[in-house]
């Protein structure tokens, strides 16, 4: 059986081979024939944010926590339940990113935005209108990613699993 | 000539990997030496860390997916080390080998078979405490490599050229010490010098003090190391001297090994918490309890650090999806922080205390001798009493006036992540000063500066700095004498052992490259068959001279019995069965390592002896 399995799998693969040289031989007889560009699947182009959800569900269960109806249950209980994911997503968070406000100023103050003000990290609210300088209050300093160090990616593994189910054997 | 000295720390919990770069003018900057160790932290997922954890995670077939556990050097690899293996290993206990460095240093089991994973079924591959140790060794010459050695760029830079200072804990005997550097042969280390870790550890603090340490230490002081480790607590002391108007360092004396280390601390908070979790019929299975030993580490963390909180919660989530209703509450308090850690861990004690067990563990032991006594000043107490006593009789000895009853150390170096807790280290000040106090001595002072977790890496490629002449270097040789065992002649007794006198074939403080005197007491080899001798070694008999005969050597506490040394004297050119006379000559070996030797007497044969030896008649077998 086992010597049966060996040579078809070396028939399937010579099969494999065979047509692999012919397509060759077809793409270098035709050059310059346009070819669309293959459609990555969703998981391998989102493949990081897989990742970082995997991540954040191993270290700090979140997504049990968020796929759990919180309705039934007391703020003791989601208490402790967030501890949990406080402190495992934050271990993550900081491994991965580092976070800067995207205002050095302290939230409450007065701010001023000049003409050409950095319209990716300062958002306007409230009454919009007129020329800069804006002048207002910060409301939220803003978060902005520093640094990223996200680790790197095994294409072995199915990004769609965020957390394997897990079978305790006896 | 190499390019690099490389240290690592081959830790009980961690290993890490310094480097200083030989051919550079300037002293390195010191915080960017450390490499950046890939590693599986999750499965698929490689991640670099300055630690590596030192466990070894053997998967059975097809638990993972195919190529899930590959590194970026090798996508092949069928077992891994590291973050991940420590994780893993907490669901798969049976697959785990840990504290491969414990086993390393017990001479109860033949460290050369396979043993670990020590609790696996029958079906699991095992490993030798020696083969696994490779495997941390391995793990980390690859990331080297890696990193160093690939493409035109690395050419000359791969590990096996470069000068690697790999670092022991000073209480390693002779033959642990051999098998590390076997583990090290294992790994394709070729250039491989030993180092004690207190030892690094005090060449970190002088690279990071810069010139400045001058400042600090002076003629006459007396420092003490005091090193706890993950899995071991470690004591030297090295006595600073001055010679030609320039300052020396010698290392004085060294402690025993002791198997008591950081994680017991976290684990005697967690077996706390969990009684009291049992009492309200809270039961947690293995994974939770790791999950709750990790909280009370936090929770330890957030108490130390913050002296107004009483408390601090610990929550630990619940081992299936139903994490809120299914997460368990409980909570370190202060007070149970200062009775079980402070109190139970470093108490005040009276230095005429002495930890509660005997401290030569017997050789017939299988599993790891944990120390029984977990206060480590006891173990202080212990150490700086008996030193007290051996440096009396040695002339010359520097560090002791007379009279005292302890030794009486002028300065402290701490080593270890638990004295992150500042808590810890003021115990230990505070019961050091009552010590000194009261034997007529003066304060204490704290050598500060020195980073506790990653200080014996860095000072270990220091000290590969050091070797090529720059800098200040400790000396002290060996730390220990050593002795075979010789019968006495008499009549056989029915139930009574012969006494056992010991023969010194090394004395203390034998210089690395340096051989001993040949004894004048000939032993007889036969042809063919194997020969032992019982070995001894002292950390306290100073003034002992080659050739010198101690009688009834077995059961005084100041000499401890290893495992047995033997040789074949092989039979080519000579009769089986011939009897063939020898004298015995110890030797230190460059490395670090200490060989002994029969030389042959009136020809020219000469033969190593083999230091690991299992004890006869017993079968290490795992149970």
């Amino acid at each position: 059986m086992g010597r049966l399995g060996l040579a078809c799998r070396l028939i399937f693969n010579g099969e494999l081979a065979r047509r692999a040289a012919a397509g060759l031989e077809v793409r270098a007889a035709k050059p310059a024939a346009p070819t669309t560009p293959k459609a990555i699947p969703p998981e391998r182009l989102h493949a990081s944010a897989l990742l970082l959800l995997s991540a954040l569900q191993r270290e700090g269960r979140l997504v049990d926590f968020l796929q759990q109806e919180v309705a039934g249950f007391s703020d003791e209980e989601i208490g402790a339940a967030a501890r949990v994911v406080h402190g495992g997503c934050l271990k993550v968070l900081r491994q991965y990113f580092e976070l800067d406000p995207a205002s050095p100023q302290t939230e409450g103050e007065a701010v001023t935005l000049p003409a050409g003000f950095d319209a990716q990290r300062f958002r306007l609210t409230g009454n919009v209108a007129g020329q800069p300088p804006f002048r207002g209050t910060l409301k939220h300093h803003g978060w902005v990613a520093r640094q990223i160090r996200m680790p790197v990616l095994n294409d072995a593994l199915d990004p769609r699993v965020l957390a394997a189910a897990e079978v305790e054997l006896a | 000539m190499s390019r690099y000295a490389i240290g690592i720390d081959l830790g009980t919990t961690h290993c890490e990997l310094s480097h200083v770069d030989l051919t550079a003018e300037t002293p390195r900057d010191w915080r960017e030496s450390l490499l950046g160790i890939p590693q599986l932290t999750a499965l698929g997922t490689i991640e670099e860390k300055f630690l590596l954890p030192s466990f070894l995670y053997l998967p059975n077939a097809g638990e993972f997916p195919e190529g899930a556990i590959a590194l970026p050097w090798d996508n092949q690899a069928v077992e891994f080390v590291g973050e991940f293996a420590r994780s893993q290993g907490v669901k798969t206990p049976a697959r785990l080998v840990a504290s491969a460095k414990s086993w390393l240093s017990h001479a109860g089991v033949d460290r050369n078979s396979p043993l670990l994973p020590w609790q696996a079924p029958p079906e699991v591959r095992r490993l030798s405490p020696v083969e696994a140790s490779a495997r941390y060794l391995r793990h980390l010459a690859a990331a080297w490599n890696y990193r160093f050695a690939r493409g035109q760029a690395g050419e000359g830079h791969a590990i096996a050229g470069q000068e690697v200072i790999l670092t022991v804990p000073a209480s390693f005997d002779a033959a642990a010490r051999e098998l590390t550097l076997a583990a090290a042969t294992h790994a394709g280390l070729e250039n491989v010098t030993l180092l004690e870790e207190p030892q690094a550890a005090l060449y970190a603090w002088i690279e990071a003090m810069g010139e400045g340490f001058r400042h600090h230490v002076r003629k006459g002081d007396i420092i003490l190391v005091v090193d706890v480790g993950g899995g071991t607590t470690d004591f030297s002391l090295i006595a600073v001297t001055e010679q030609g108007g320039e300052v020396q360092f010698t290392r004085l004396a060294v402690g025993d090994h002791i198997l008591l280390g950081g994680d017991n601390m976290d684990l005697t908070l967690a077996h706390h918490l969990n009684s009291s979790l049992a009492a309200a019929g809270k039961k947690l299975d293995a994974w939770q309890f790791t999950s709750l030993t990790y909280g009370c580490r936090q929770a330890k963390e957030l108490l130390f650090n913050d002296p107004k909180l009483q408390r601090a919660p610990i929550s630990i989530p619940s081992r299936g999806s139903g994490l809120i209703g299914g997460t368990l509450k409980t909570e370190l308090t202060r007070e149970a922080l200062a009775s079980i850690l402070t109190d139970g861990f470093i108490p005040q004690v009276a230095v005429s205390e002495r930890p509660q067990t005997a401290r030569r563990t017997g050789l017939a032991q299988m599993a790891l001798p944990y120390a029984q006594d977990a206060g480590i000043t006891r173990h202080l107490a212990a150490f700086l009493s008996r030193q007290a006593r051996a440096l009396e009789t040695t002339e010359g000895a520097p560090g002791l006036a007379h009279g005292q009853a302890f030794v009486h150390p002028t300065a402290i170096l701490f080593n270890g992540g638990v004295f992150k807790a500042g808590a810890l280290k003021e115990r230990v000040l505070e019961v050091l000063n009552q010590w000194l106090a009261a034997d007529g001595g003066a304060p204490i002072k704290e050598l500060a500066g020195a980073d506790l977790d990653l200080a014996v890496a860095r000072g270990a490629a220091y000290y590969g700095w050091v070797r090529h002449g720059h800098g200040v270097r400790i000396r002290g040789g060996t730390a220990r004498s050593y002795y075979v065992g010789v019968e006495s002649a008499m009549p056989a007794v029915p139930g009574f052992e012969p006494p056992v006198k010991a023969l010194c074939v090394a004395p203390f403080g034998m210089e690395e490259g340096t051989q001993a005197d040949v004894p004048p007491q000939e032993f007889g080899l036969v042809v063919g068959e194997p020969t032992r001798f019982r070995f001894f070694a002292s950390s306290l008999r100073r003034n002992d001279k080659v050739g010198e005969l101690f009688e009834d050597a077995v059961g005084t506490e100041e000499l401890e019995e290893l495992a047995p040394i033997e040789t074949v004297l092989p039979a080519n050119h000579r009769d089986p069965g011939k009897l063939v006379p020898v004298n015995l000559q110890a030797a230190v070996t460059e490395i670090g390592t200490l060989e002994v030797r029969c030389l042959e007497k009136g020809g020219e044969g000469s033969w190593k002896l083999e230091l690991n030896v299992r004890m006869k008649g017993e079968e290490a077998r795992p149970q």
